[in-house]
């Protein structure tokens, strides 16, 4: 539970980013999940990922429904204020939050239940609005906390830990989001924490909605033998497709890449994704034809990963909307009324 | 009971039936408007369907000269342009009242009744003649309608003229092609009929200081001058028009003149259950945000609005209530949310409501409801209804005071915060129930976790039984303070009489001309009228005061009702309901009848207008 205070207690020697801040400055409550879930080890590279980016604590916003990945969001930064609302509805109280800050960086924290069924139709919509924020589903294929139903993101044949097989095909995150125009697109498995902290960075970093589909096996309820969504089943079929390397700004000097083995794209900041190809194939920066070959290899069971599409220039809410940069909560409330002067010649209208 | 029909200068009722579709609404406002500005009180309401084009809708002016808000429950004048409707519509003129038809096709096997006067003219044909197309043709047959009762009933002309210009400003073609179907009518009337009649209006100067608005953009002009910034929605009649009002607004005030920056979201959602989200998360991260909604969207934001209430985040609901239950009738006015709203969600939940009675409180109120629900931390529902959300009411002018500023409540900036030793979101420490909030990007020592799980007075989850209950019975003591905040009841002891009438919302006026008749009849009512849920200490008082409490509402079950005997120590055998839940907005004969067949049980009255409602 997280009423349980985690010491704040650290060694002098432990390393400082930018902001001379350890580590344990990134932290949050103790983990209440199983021992071994994949969660928590996603929980660490999100620690990890703002440390590096030096991030201030406070103005990292986190968000949640619910769920057992909902509950992570109480386990990182502390510093910053957490949300966690009802079961599929983050999505739209991270729209209002952004609305009112633009100015402050939202991670949502998500799973497949509260993502692919109960909020599907929000998570739809946050993508079409290109909501800037980084959200990660914490993928398992299975309910925890109501213990083992399949999600909907269970594949045709997987087996539950009661014996039951799934029949309904899976709705699968990556391609419904690149189908939506989702601009930045990514697959990981919380086993492989070189592959996800840089991915983090770049989703915090991108200016619209980052998702992250996180593989994050269930050690309770669906890491047996004839589930596809186990520890040694995603080791052996994920693939990874794309590596990308983030590279902020004031580190742009040392980055050392050379041409011709890596892609660079700028983001709306000045920083940098540098992608990698892994597969010989696959173009990440070409919706239609990245949508087809992770289709393909899916068909061979295998689970591509990484960035699997971006497009840093879509615009995201705010453009579209034209909202200043100041944030809309601090807009001096004298810029806002037309005054008593004002109400004269609004009413001339009505009479 | 009423003086007779023929006699009455500015104090008679005009229904106008046409078909959806056919411009009759633009007609309508010329002929409620022209009135209006010759310095007469008048009343508009509007009875639509749900619907595009073609079906029945009817339109009821009232021209009082004493100022009456709400229907009488009569009509002196119908206007009969719908062939669909026209038997129910003859039927519903009072004796001695006055047929307006199109005799273009002349119906002799209608006009069976003896106690009314017909007035045929040709408006179809006279149109035909004089202009071309079938839409220009059938667009102008109304606005001819028109024409004929500025001859019936003297209107200005002049005045009429000048609406028009106002209206098509920028297409003065329009303004000369409306006025020759005006003049078509006038004349025709003019020459055939003895004009005006003896109902006709007189030059007042009464209508000074007044304005027509309605209710839905009102309530949007309240929330400019609250400052809110953040609006999400799903559309839903009969709420759209509010939030078409407010956008409207923002293009043209909100919209920097150097930069082109427009300082508002406007954020049309995927559905109500988005848009309630929408309005939490940017309150919690503290902006003035709000929705306006209708009855089936409050049964979506369940759920949210009892996050909102147990995580004490403020939201500004507007829900203009429609008939139900379910769809119901999208276009037909009722309070039949009150308790809905007022308990909105699963487990121990009540929220503040306000109940405006006309567009003038619904500007006030919807400026109010932004100051409480940041002061009292919980979500704030404004409920209107259709009647005074899409209708035009003759108003006072509305009011600013430039020196309000918001109320943004118990808000702790950086400085605050760093003088503490330690920053807890929900503790108690002026004891009024209300702890202190922090917003997004303070400072990490002002952040805490917002969550709708149990959580300790310290924000932290619990699944303690001590520290639930020290939460929960924290939020009572708010509910409490609440009862001290909220708008107080409207009450009118005048009478000094042991009975009382007890309303709320657009019953108002339906309820003051009632007491006017009653009291011309020797039965003195006291009044109250009350203005927000939780019920304040003076409401208590009112109710048990009196030994016959008449409680109006519009609705069949009594929620209001529900609500009193649940919310407040009165004694339900002195509880007496009037319920009109037809779909039309409550008229004042239905409270006098009412009243009266308490009161003087013989003679038996008749049920006729009871059944109207």
């Amino acid at each position: 539970m997280t009423f349980i205070a985690k010491p704040k207690i650290a060694h002098p020697s432990l390393p400082k980013n930018g902001l001379g801040f350890t580590r344990r400055d990134y932290e949050g409550a103790l983990s209440t999940l199983c021992a071994g879930c994949g969660h928590d080890s996603i929980t660490a590279a999100i620690v990890e990922a703002a440390w590096e980016l030096s991030i201030e604590p406070q103005n990292l916003v986190k968000l949640s429904g619910i769920g057992c990945s909902s509950k992570t969001t109480a386990y990182f930064v502390s510093g910053g204020h957490g949300f966690n609302s009802v079961h599929g509805r983050m999505p739209s109280i991270a729209m209002g939050a952004n609305a009112a800050n633009r100015q402050l960086k939202y991670i949502g924290v998500s799973g497949d239940g509260d993502t692919l069924s109960i909020g599907l139709g929000q998570f739809c919509h946050a993508i079409r609005r290109n909501l800037n924020m980084l959200y990660i589903i914490e993928n398992n294929g299975v309910y925890g906390l109501t213990k083992g139903q399949f999600s909907a993101s269970a594949d045709v044949g997987s087996k539950a830990k009661k014996g039951e097989t799934n029949f309904q095909p899976p709705i699968d995150p990556v391609l419904l989001a690149m189908t939506l125009g989702a601009s930045f697109v990514a697959r990981s498995f919380s086993g492989d924490k070189s592959q996800l902290v840089p991915l983090i960075q770049a989703g915090l970093n991108h200016n619209g909605f980052a998702l992250i589909d996180v593989l994050s096996p269930c050690v309770t309820f669906n890491d047996h033998e004839g589930s596809t969504k186990s520890y040694a089943y995603t080791r052996e079929h994920y693939e990874p497709a794309v590596h990308a390397d983030f590279i902020p700004l004031e580190r742009e000097i040392t980055a050392n890449y050379g041409p011709g083995e890596a892609l660079p794209l700028v983001m709306h900041d000045g920083s940098r994704i540098v992608l990698r190809k892994c597969e010989d194939g696959y173009d990440p920066t070409n919706r239609s034809a990245a949508q087809v070959y992770i289709q393909e290899r899916m068909k061979d069971g295998e689970y591509l990963t990484g960035l699997l599409f971006v497009e840093p220039s879509q615009n995201e809410f705010h453009t579209l909307n034209g909202t200043p940069a100041e944030p809309l909560n601090s807009i001096p409330y004298e810029k806002l009324s037309p005054g008593a002067k004002g109400l004269e010649k609004i009413l001339s209208r009505y009479r | 009971m009423s003086p007779a029909t023929s006699a009455r200068i500015n104090d008679f009722v005009i229904k106008i039936a046409t078909v959806n579709g056919t411009g009759s609404a633009s007609a309508n406002s010329l002929l409620m408007k022209s009135i209006f500005r010759s310095g007469i009180p008048v009343m508009g309401k509007n009875y639509f369907p749900s619907n595009i084009q073609g079906l029945p809708t009817w339109y009821e002016i009232r021209v009082t000269k004493d100022g009456h808000v709400a229907r009488s429950g009569r009509v002196d004048i119908m206007v009969a342009m719908n062939a669909e409707t026209y038997a129910r519509d003859v039927k519903e003129i009072a004796p001695g009242g006055y047929l307006v038809y199109d005799s273009t096709w002349p119906r002799p096997a209608l006009l069976k009744r003896e106690d009314i006067t017909v007035i045929g003219v040709p408006l179809a044909r006279l149109c035909n003649e004089n202009f071309n197309g079938v839409r220009t043709r059938i667009l102008m047959k109304n606005i001819c309608y028109a024409g004929v009762l500025a001859a019936l009933l003297d209107l200005d002309v002049e005045r009429i003229r000048e609406l028009l210009a106002e209206t098509y400003a920028k297409k003065p073609q329009l303004v000369e092609s409306n006025m020759k179907a005006i003049q078509l009518g006038y004349d025709y009337t003019r020459q055939n009929f003895t004009c005006p009649l003896p109902m006709h209006v007189q030059k007042m100067d009464a209508t000074a200081g007044y304005i027509m608005i309605d209710g839905n953009t009102a309530a949007a002009l309240g929330c400019i001058y609250a400052g809110a910034t953040v609006a999400a929605w799903y559309p839903i009649t009969p709420s759209t028009s509010l939030m078409d009002a407010y956008k409207v607004f923002c293009d043209r005030l909100r919209v920097d003149p150097e930069t082109g920056a427009r300082n508002f979201a406007f954020i049309q959602a995927e559905d109500e259950l988005a848009a309630i989200g929408m309005v939490i998360g940017a309150a919690w991260n503290g902006t003035r945000a709000f929705t306006a909604t209708s009855g089936p969207g409050i049964s979506l934001m369940n759920e949210f609005l009892g996050l909102a209430y147990y995580a004490e985040v403020p939201a500004v609901v507007f829900d203009i209530q429609r008939v139900g239950p379910s769809t119901g009738m999208p276009t037909r006015t009722q309070q039949c949310d009150l308790m809905e709203c007022a308990y909105a969600s699963h487990g121990d939940t009540r929220h503040v409501c306000l109940y405006p009675a006309n567009p003038e409180e619904c500007f006030y109120m919807a400026a109010q409801a932004f100051d409480l629900t940041e002061r009292l931390q919980t979500p704030v529902l404004v409920l209107s209804d259709i009647d005074i959300g899409m209708n035009d009411w003759m108003c006072r002018d509305l009011k600013w005071d430039d020196s309000y500023r918001p109320d943004r409540g118990k808000m702790l900036a950086k400085e605050e915060v760093l003088k503490l030793e330690k920053f807890y979101r929900y503790q108690d420490k002026d004891g009024d129930g209300i702890g202190y909030r922090t917003l997004p990007g303070v400072h990490p020592k002002a952040a805490y976790f917002t969550r709708g799980s149990g959580h300790s007075q310290y924000g932290a989850y619990t699944e303690d039984s001590v520290e639930y209950q020290i939460v929960l019975d924290r939020l009572l003591k708010k509910w409490d303070t609440a009862k001290k905040l909220v708008p107080r009841a409207v009450i009118d002891a005048t009478a000094a009489s042991d009975i009382g009438i007890v309303s709320i919302g657009s019953c108002d006026g339906a309820v003051r001309e009632a007491m006017d008749v009653l009291k011309a009849q020797g039965v003195g009512v006291d009044y109250m009228r009350v203005r927000a849920f939780p019920f304040s200490e003076d409401v208590e008082r009112f109710l048990s005061a009196h030994k016959v409490l008449f409680v109006v509402e519009q609705n069949r079950d009594a929620q209001f009702k529900s609500l009193l005997t649940l919310e407040t120590a009165v004694e339900k055998s002195k509880l007496r309901s009037l319920l009109s839940y037809s779909g039309l907005p409550i008229s004042s004969t239905f409270i006098v009848e009412g009243v009266l067949a308490e009161v003087r049980p013989t003679p038996k009255l008749q049920p006729k207008d009871a059944a109207h409602g």
